[in-house]
């Protein structure tokens, strides 16, 4: 999360205060990020050094400013708005680790493994639906934020349901693996390198 | 009393050795205003669970309790009679019949059952005006949308004096935000006292549930804990 970028947006809309500021991205972003005044003020003061915003003080103190974006500002927002986020490289995914590896542990059911983190990611999912069930269809801010969310947990799921499906379609496979004679070498070291991702 | 109570409920289809296992020894209790979602892949036995929830097929063995009434001790003139009056069903096509309105649709199950036309025009527009519907109770299916036809179909679930209302996939049909306006009418249902079940596939409806069932292979195999609530969530994780 930008706070630097969510600022400058803010302050796109015209000249405000750090306390205002505080405000409205906490009301913006559903107040599901919290954010500390005296981040505000450090990025405040982080942003004029770079002449994207202006304050209307000299050497008074940071809470009686009003900070205002400027054209440089104005430049770097709409770059960030543009700019897409770094979607590119696959995340060490400590739960794809766990269900490889539970593969090969003898005495492990790995369907166990993967319904334990199936039941927790729902449980997760029930939190936020009820976030947004309890804010009413109006809240439209934290529904795009509870939304994303919601979206992030499913795709765990789903990929959980897959990797469930396609375990009990390869049982010959696994079996073997767990009784700790490979079939060939082809699956054990397709994991290994899975697991070294 | 539990609106819905499963006990030691098996299915068998077939015999010999092409015998299915749909159910197998399933224990399941929904308390009134309760919305429990049965989550499983397909094929996993959740259609069958609901079916035989509703009284709509009988378990091989076991038994079904609805509403205090065990269904093994009622004709099955008598089970016709609870299905009508005190259970609802909706189903991921909507099931409305496109030559009537959505009122008339809606009233439908309460004239069949008796209640005199005015009347149950009356309770249809109740309810699709508590669903936000008042407005196109003159529509046909046809002139609405999927999202309002679905609600259509919940408030004919629900109308008159039903308390245990069954779904399966109800939103399947339909995108996430219309997805979402279904199942906030089925919450506010349940919220009234019904109690609901809801079988799925997918972990986004089942999260509008007070309690996730996961189903495997006809065995309920594990169910979600009581929720922490959401402040929670902003504590879990110091990076967020």
């Amino acid at each position: 999360m930008s706070v630097r970028h969510a600022l400058l947006a803010l302050l796109s809309e015209g000249p405000k205060y750090g306390l205002q500021l505080r405000q409205e991205f906490e009301e913006r972003t559903g107040e599901v990020w919290p954010l500390n005044v005296g981040q505000v003020y450090t990025t405040l003061q982080r942003l004029e050094r770079d002449g994207f915003v202006a304050s209307d003080g000299d050497g008074g103190s940071s809470t009686q400013k009003a900070f205002q974006i400027t054209g440089a500002g104005v430049a770097e927002l709409d770059a960030w708005l543009r700019t897409p986020p770094d979607l590119s490289s696959p995340p060490r995914d400590e739960l794809v680790i766990k269900v490889l590896v539970a593969v090969r542990v003898p005495g492990v059911d790995v369907h166990d493994v993967i319904q334990t983190h199936r039941r927790r990611v729902v449980e997760l999912m029930q939190e936020w639906t009820r976030l947004k069930r309890d804010a009413g269809a109006q809240d439209v801010s934290l529904a795009l934020v509870v939304d994303a969310e919601l979206f992030r947990l499913d795709s765990v799921v789903r990929w959980l349901d897959a990797a469930d499906s396609r375990l009990r379609r390869s049982a010959a496979v696994a079996k073997p693996l767990r009784d700790g004679h490979t079939p060939s070498a082809a699956p054990a070291q397709q994991l290994e390198a899975g697991a070294r991702r | 009393m539990s609106a819905l109570e499963l006990s030691r409920v098996s299915k068998i289809y077939g015999n010999g050795a092409s015998q299915v296992h749909a159910l197998r020894d399933v224990e399941l209790t929904v308390e009134p205003g309760e919305l429990v979602a049965v989550m499983g892949p397909s094929g996993s036995g959740k259609s069958t669970l609901l079916t035989i929830a509703g009284s709509l097929e009988e378990p091989t063995s076991g038994e079904v309790t609805v509403l205090g009434v065990r269904l093994s001790h009622l004709s099955r003139n008598m089970r016709a009679a609870l299905r009508r009056r005190c259970i609802g069903y909706v189903f991921q096509d909507f099931n409305l019949l496109a030559g009537l309105t959505a009122a008339e649709n809606v009233s439908l199950p309460l004239e069949l059952d008796g209640t005199s036309i005015k009347a149950a025009r009356a309770a249809a527009l109740e309810a699709l005006d508590r669903f936000g519907l008042a407005d196109r109770a003159d529509r046909f299916p046809d002139d609405l949308s999927g999202g309002e036809r679905q609600r259509v179909a919940i408030a004919r679930a629900v109308v008159g004096e039903r308390r245990l209302l069954l779904a399966d996939e109800p939103s399947g049909a339909l995108d996430s935000v219309n997805g979402e306006s279904v199942m906030r009418v089925v919450r506010a249902t349940c919220q009234d006292g019904v109690a609901g079940v809801v079988v799925t596939h997918d972990a986004q409806l089942a999260s509008w549930a007070d309690r996730v069932v996961f189903i495997r292979d006809g065995r309920i195999v594990d169910q979600t804990a009581q929720p922490d609530g959401p402040e929670s969530l902003l504590e879990a994780d110091p990076a967020r």
